[in-house]
């Protein structure tokens, strides 16, 4: 297994390259390779087709792989050769994969994704990078692709936590990911960090349950758990717990690592959710080599929303709608003139709570029970727990002062003094996201969105239970409707309840690349928040 | 003098007196401050506002702020300042985004006076005019800085910093119009008060947030800012361009920054995070904090000198809800604790060391560091300041340059491709090697090939004769005599890897205490200036401006250079290499040379040691069987070998051969011959390696010869490499190499006639060619077997 995964590594390492030829070079060689297991397969496959021998599966591997490389890699050489050879092995008689599902997001719309990275010379380049150093570029990338800043500072962030120097090993940064991950069901990030464990050398029983996984790996669990549903809850003594067990415990610096890595794998999983990203053709699930049968093809274009129907509904939605966002825009203006009506100090604090406590009054849309895979919960125990309203049951959670404890302030020194460097690709990566604005709103030009972005920021943090003391959250009242409202909600607290319906039910004139700018900003505010729970609860340890 | 006359009425009305003490707050201390006189300090925090009266040996709470049932978040202060002019006024900036005026004047119990809410977001810093009554600036997170007119409602002119977040605001003391700004990226903008449309300077201090700054209240030019990059920096600002002048890293990020009063250089910081303690630096000794004080167990929030002109008393409050007076000499001071001599190397060999100058000075009519390799020793002294509280501000640093010559190993390569091994008499052997040697000047090394042939050669070949020993030995020693001085000398300069030669060794001494002198002499000229060239730690070895007034005196010294006779002396003190002893004992039953080399010790001419010999001569017993030196020469190769020569000991080893060999036991041997042979490969002498390989006795190295050689068979049918067995090709299924006599399979040795291609098991074929003279296989040639 392991000896397999090394060389098909080797296989496709060449492909990365920027110079066109070694990566003609490395497509030949791809090609003599499947040629040769075509030929061993042929008369094997025409005796029993139905039979599985391992053989067979080696070569759907990789040609699941090439089908993949046509559809997303960045470079039209590689993606025109993959084409052909795949052309050539169905002529061969043997049946070629074809992925499942279209483009990279279930929510948004194939030709618009890809469309990006042929007009902007940054984002391609940025793609390029990405598929050198990962030998594949993933959907969320492509998702992120609408927005280059943000998405270069992203993956370098990402590709530092996971490859470059760092206090975990390799194999741990993955199985992180994979509990982070887990803890939200999210197979897609799962099944990503499956194979990249498995790569790095990754013992296969860990995957069958946090159980088999060290002693070490299995406290983190409870850490987990809280962090990606109530962070609040987080205590000095969890972390004293992590610190001091004896011959299983964490140096200070590993649980850094580890806390940020579970942060980000878990806004990472609202991301993913929130912008319904499919699974990656190579990886299970992605494609299929069934024929294409008419029933399955209509069900399945349909779902993805890639049907013209959908389209059609969609101008009739907006047709109703006109008006939306100058009526947003109205608000913010109106905010911004008259800001001499001072509320009172009370009415403000009243204001904050009111916020906090209707925040948790918004419904999930679909509440049902949705009881996960069991394929995924096995990385996680206590399935059950999940994102629990703060004033339910009466549990009173005292507020979190972002005044007393910021992550420019403190945040940042104590991350990057035990875990240099990371503390600053941090701390770009949120301004990135909090900062980034086109100025642009739907079809308006010339918008200062600041207010819009704020407001945003502040009620998922208000949601975590952080208050700014400087903000006015009436605000957030007036620039949030009910449906966007759910749909962060739904996000940041239990994403895999997204749906596409919620999706499209907010600011539905805007542009695709804005709401997934919105969900940008609800990942990193996310992860920023559990970071500041975290981050205060080893600080209070270390005092 | 108008100053003075303020210093001793404000010193003098109240008198300040007191000890470290602390007093218990109800909730951690954002900021504080304290009023003119010295004798109240307010302290601000989330939710706590309250004013402490600082008495002789407590604090005693004199008022709370902090009124209403439930206090509002105008009361929540971020940073709080008392105004230095007007005793009953004090501002806030509260974390919601107001700027508030407290009149203590005012009769009712809360005494808030003006409340300003026109920052959108928390107000960072607020600081009043240090002489106008009415004038106060505020810098906010939503970029904005504000000056108010406390007679109006409103700010009279607002300063935009483009949107970056304001983390401080500090007027000048000096300059009236003047005010300093540090941002979050980084920045610190320089205002005028008047223009505020444009900042007046910008520059980048910090990576990362400027968290504070502060004026010196002295000089005029100097502006101090703490960063988020753990850096504290003192700039310059009265020139075009703003320069640093001194930096001072710290472990923490910088949270306050506060100079010293009456102190120039002296400055207080505390920090945001992790690190609980108030440190005081002084800057021009930026490594280690001038007095540090631990009381806090939580990071101090606030730190304020207690009155403006007297530099002992330190007030702080923090977050563990303590507020601390702390009598500066209650302060812990680690230079006492620190270690005062450092050691360290440099990537190419190079040493330095730094230790106080008393340790250094006083012996430093020795050496200071006895056996480095003082090529170019660099000493820096600096006078003690008097006027400094620091116990020992002075310290010498001198660095040990290794010679790059002398690193490099040209001797080695040399004598490993002349030395000769084998091939000729043993005799002849030993003196070409001891040629080689003396020729590399390597005089120690050439001797003792000289000896070797002299102990090993067979007594019987040398012509026997009493007068034959003598003259032999007539050229002996006086060679030796000469090469024995050499020797001393050279002998130092190996036992450190060989790297300098023996001449150059001697005016090092001498340069390295005229240096000393030297060097004293001009820092005692060039001190006078600043405390600013104090420490030149680092730099020092590889800058050529601190360099070139040494090697100046480098040169001058050379040229006037005469071989000093104490050179010598001291030379014995430092040689605690075994090598003396053991050549004398060597000698010793070599008799002649002994007293020669003893003689050599005492007495430089050569003619006297001739003497001493002759008169020896009657000791030397020339029928001593070589296997009486067997023990020394033994030692002698392990002296070698230690000391890093194993050149010289393999040498030694393959030429001797069987004479030593059963001496010294094979591990120890085989040891010798990796290092060797993985040195040769290094320098990729690779012939020389091969020669040692194979003139070595040992199994082990013999070996190595053969490992990793692949022979490479191509099937003689199909030409095509027989990869699994040597004797069958896979693809024809044909057997290579089959036996012309018995039509077997060879599956041992092969022999065959390069002629015809024909041949067969050796034995088979030797046997065929003893009896006929044609191939076996019939194919007429006539084969030949040698």
């Amino acid at each position: 297994m392991e000896v397999q995964d090394r060389e098909s590594l080797g296989r496709w390492e060449g492909l990365g390259s920027r110079d066109a030829i070694s990566r003609t070079e490395a497509m030949e060689n791809i090609r003599q390779d499947v040629m040769r297991r075509v030929e061993t397969i042929r008369p094997i496959t025409t005796l029993a087709p139905a039979s599985k021998s391992p053989l067979k599966s080696d070569l759907n591997d990789i040609l699941a792989h090439l089908l993949m490389l046509t559809k997303r890699c960045p470079f039209d050489d590689v993606k025109e050769q993959c084409v052909r050879i795949l052309q050539g092995v169905q002529d061969l008689g043997v049946r070629i994969p074809r992925p499942l599902g279209n483009g990279p997001s279930r929510f948004i719309p194939e030709k618009e994704i890809l469309e990006v990275s042929k007009v902007d010379a940054r984002t391609q380049s940025i793609f390029e990078d990405a598929f050198a150093a990962l030998g594949r570029l993933d959907n969320i990338s492509l998702v992120m692709g609408f927005h280059p800043q943000y998405l270069g500072s992203f993956l370098r962030t990402q590709h530092y936590l996971l490859q470059m120097d760092g206090p975990l090993s390799l194999h741990y940064r993955h199985y992180i990911g994979i509990m982070a991950a887990a803890r939200h069901q999210c197979s897609y990030l799962v099944n990503l960090h499956v194979n990249d464990f498995l790569q790095v050398g990754g013992d296969p029983k860990w995957l069958d349950g946090l159980d088999e996984a060290p002693q070490k790996l299995q406290q983190l669990g409870e850490l987990n758990k809280i962090l990606a549903h109530r962070p609040w809850l987080l205590t000095k003594e969890h972390i004293e717990c992590l610190l001091k067990a004896e011959e299983h415990s964490w140096s200070l610096a590993e649980l850094i690592h580890a806390v940020v890595l579970l942060t980000h794998y878990h806004s990472l999983a609202s991301f993913t959710f929130g912008c319904g990203i499919t699974t990656e053709i190579h990886c299970n699930g992605g494609h299929t080599f069934r024929p294409p049968s008419l029933s399955q093809y209509c069900v399945c274009d349909i779902a993805n929303g890639n049907g013209h129907s959908i389209h059609h509904n969609d101008s009739l939605g907006n047709h109703e709608l006109c008006g939306e966002v100058e009526v947003l825009m109205e608000r913010m203006k109106q905010l911004q003139e008259c800001d001499d009506e001072e509320a009172s100090q009370e009415e403000m604090a009243t204001r904050f709570e009111r916020e906090k406590t209707e925040s948790m009054l918004v419904v999930t849309a679909e509440d049902e029970e949705c009881v996960p895979s069991r394929d995924i919960s096995r990385h996680f125990e206590d399935p059950s727990y999940g994102y629990k309203d703060f004033s339910r049951r009466g549990e009173h959670v005292p507020t979190f002062r972002v005044q007393d404890y910021s992550w420019e302030d403190h945040g940042f020194s104590l991350v990057n003094r035990l875990y240099p460097d990371v503390g600053q690709m941090l701390d770009e990566k949120f301004q990135m996201a909090y900062n980034l604005t086109y100025n642009t709103m739907a079809t308006h030009k010339d918008v200062d969105t600041s207010m819009l972005r704020r407001a945003i920021w502040n009620y998922i943090h208000c949601m975590f239970g952080i208050r700014y003391d400087d903000y006015d959250y009436g605000e957030i009242n007036q620039l949030l409707d009910r449906s966007f409202k759910i749909y962060i909600k739904t996000m940041v607290c239990s994403p895999e309840k997204t749906t596409k319906r919620m999706y499209e039910s907010f600011w539905r004139q805007f542009q695709h690349s804005e709401k997934v700018h919105v969900n940008l900003l609800l990942m990193e505010a996310r992860m920023q928040a559990e970071l500041l729970y975290a981050l205060r609860a080893i600080t209070r340890y270390m005092t | 003098m108008e100053k003075m006359s303020r210093v001793t009425t404000a010193l003098g009305s109240s008198a300040i007196s007191g000890r470290t003490m602390f007093c218990h707050l109800d909730a951690p201390a954002n900021a504080i401050s304290v009023c003119r006189d010295a004798s109240q300090v307010v302290v601000a925090g989330r939710n706590i506002f309250k004013i402490y009266a600082l008495e002789e040996d407590q604090f005693v709470e004199k008022l709370n702020l902090r009124v209403g049932r439930k206090p509002s978040l105008n009361f929540s202060c971020a940073d709080v300042m008392w105004h230095q002019m007007e005793e009953n006024l004090l501002a806030t900036a509260a974390t919601n985004g107001a700027v508030v005026t407290w009149n203590l004047g005012k009769p009712s119990r809360n005494k808030q006076d003006q409340l300003f809410t026109e920052h959108k977001r928390t107000v960072n810093k607020v600081c009043f005019h240090p002489t106008e009554v009415y004038m106060l600036l505020s810098g906010s997170q939503d970029g904005f800085m504000k000056c108010f007119d406390l007679r109006k409602k409103e700010s009279v002119s607002t300063f935009s910093g483009q949107s970056e977040s304001v983390r401080d605001v500090q007027f000048s003391m000096k300059d009236y119009f003047t005010f300093a700004a540090s941002f979050e990226n980084g920045n610190v903008q320089l205002w005028d008060i008047r223009r505020p449309d444009r900042y007046e300077r910008m520059f980048t201090a910090h990576t990362g947030p400027v968290f504070c700054c502060d004026w010196h209240p002295d000089d005029r030019g100097w502006l101090a800012t703490g960063g988020r990059d753990k850096m504290v920096k003192v700039w310059d600002m009265t020139t075009n361009r703003t320069k640093e002048i001194f930096c001072v890293q710290t472990i923490a990020s910088v949270a306050r920054v506060k100079w010293r009063p009456e102190k120039k250089f002296h400055l207080a910081t505390c920090s945001m995070m992790v690190d609980h303690n108030i440190y005081v630096w002084d800057v021009r000794r930026p490594f280690i904090p001038f007095a540090t004080f631990e009381e806090h167990k939580d990071v101090t929030t606030g730190i304020v000198w207690r009155h403006q002109h007297d530099p002992h008393f330190l007030l702080s409050g923090s977050k563990d809800s303590t507020l601390y007076q702390h009598m500066f000499k209650d302060a812990t001071r680690p230079v006492d604790k620190a270690n005062p001599e450092g050691l360290c190397f440099g990537l190419f060999g190079d040493l330095a060391f730094a230790a106080k100058e008393s340790l250094i000075s006083s012996d430093s009519n020795r050496k200071p560091y006895p056996g480095g390799d003082r090529r170019y020793p660099i000493f820096f002294f600096k006078k003690p300041d008097q006027t400094e509280q620091f116990a020992h501000v002075s310290s010498a640093l001198s660095v040990f340059e290794t010679d790059l010559d002398s690193n490099c190993m040209d001797w080695f390569v040399k004598t490993a491709q002349l030395y000769l091994l084998c091939g000729k008499p043993f005799a002849e052997l030993c003196d070409h090697n001891a040629k080689v040697a003396r020729e590399l000047k390597r005089p120690q090394v050439s001797t003792t090939w000289t000896m070797l042939r002299i102990m090993f050669s067979d007594p019987a070949n040398l012509t026997p004769g009493p007068n034959h020993p003598l003259s032999k030995l007539g050229t002996l020693p006086l060679m030796n005599s000469f090469n024995m001085k050499e020797m001393n000398s050279g002998m130092g300069a190996e036992s450190r890897l060989e790297r300098s030669k023996g001449e150059s060794r001697q005016d090092n001494l001498e340069l390295g205490n005229s240096l000393i002198s030297n060097n004293n002499e001009d820092n005692e000229e060039t001190e006078g200036s600043e405390g600013q060239a104090e420490y030149m730690f680092g730099d020092a070895e590889l800058d050529d401006d601190d360099l070139y007034s040494m090697e100046h005196d480098n040169q001058t010294e050379e040229q006037e250079y005469t071989l000093p006779q104490e050179a010598f002396q001291l030379r014995h003190e430092i040689m605690d290499n075994p090598s003396a002893p053991e050549h004398l004992q060597q000698d010793k039953a070599d008799s002649p040379h002994v007293s020669g080399n003893e003689a050599e010790v005492t007495c430089l001419t050569p003619i006297e040691s001739f003497s001493l010999i002759s008169i020896s001569q009657p000791l030397f017993t020339p029928q001593l069987p070589a296997s009486f030196f067997c023990p020394i020469v033994r030692k002698m190769l392990s002296y070698y070998a230690e000391k890093g020569d194993v050149q010289m000991a393999v040498s030694v080893l393959i030429v001797l051969g069987e004479r030593i060999r059963k001496e010294i036991d094979d591990l120890t041997q085989e040891h010798w011959y990796t290092s060797y042979i993985d040195l040769l490969q290094r320098f990729e002498l690779w012939n020389v390696s091969n020669e040692v390989i194979k003139l070595s006795t040992c199994s082990a190295i013999t070996c190595l010869n053969q490992t990793s050689t692949t022979l490479h068979i191509n099937c003689s049918n199909c030409k095509r490499p027989m990869s699994n067995r040597g004797w069958i090709c896979d693809r024809c299924h044909q057997c290579a190499s089959v036996c012309a006599v018995c039509h077997h399979v060879v599956k041992g040795l092969f022999v065959w006639c390069q002629g015809c291609n024909h041949g067969g098991h050796l034995e088979h074929i030797r046997n065929w060619l003893k009896s006929s003279a044609h191939c076996p296989a019939g194919c007429g040639h006539l084969c030949e077997y040698t």
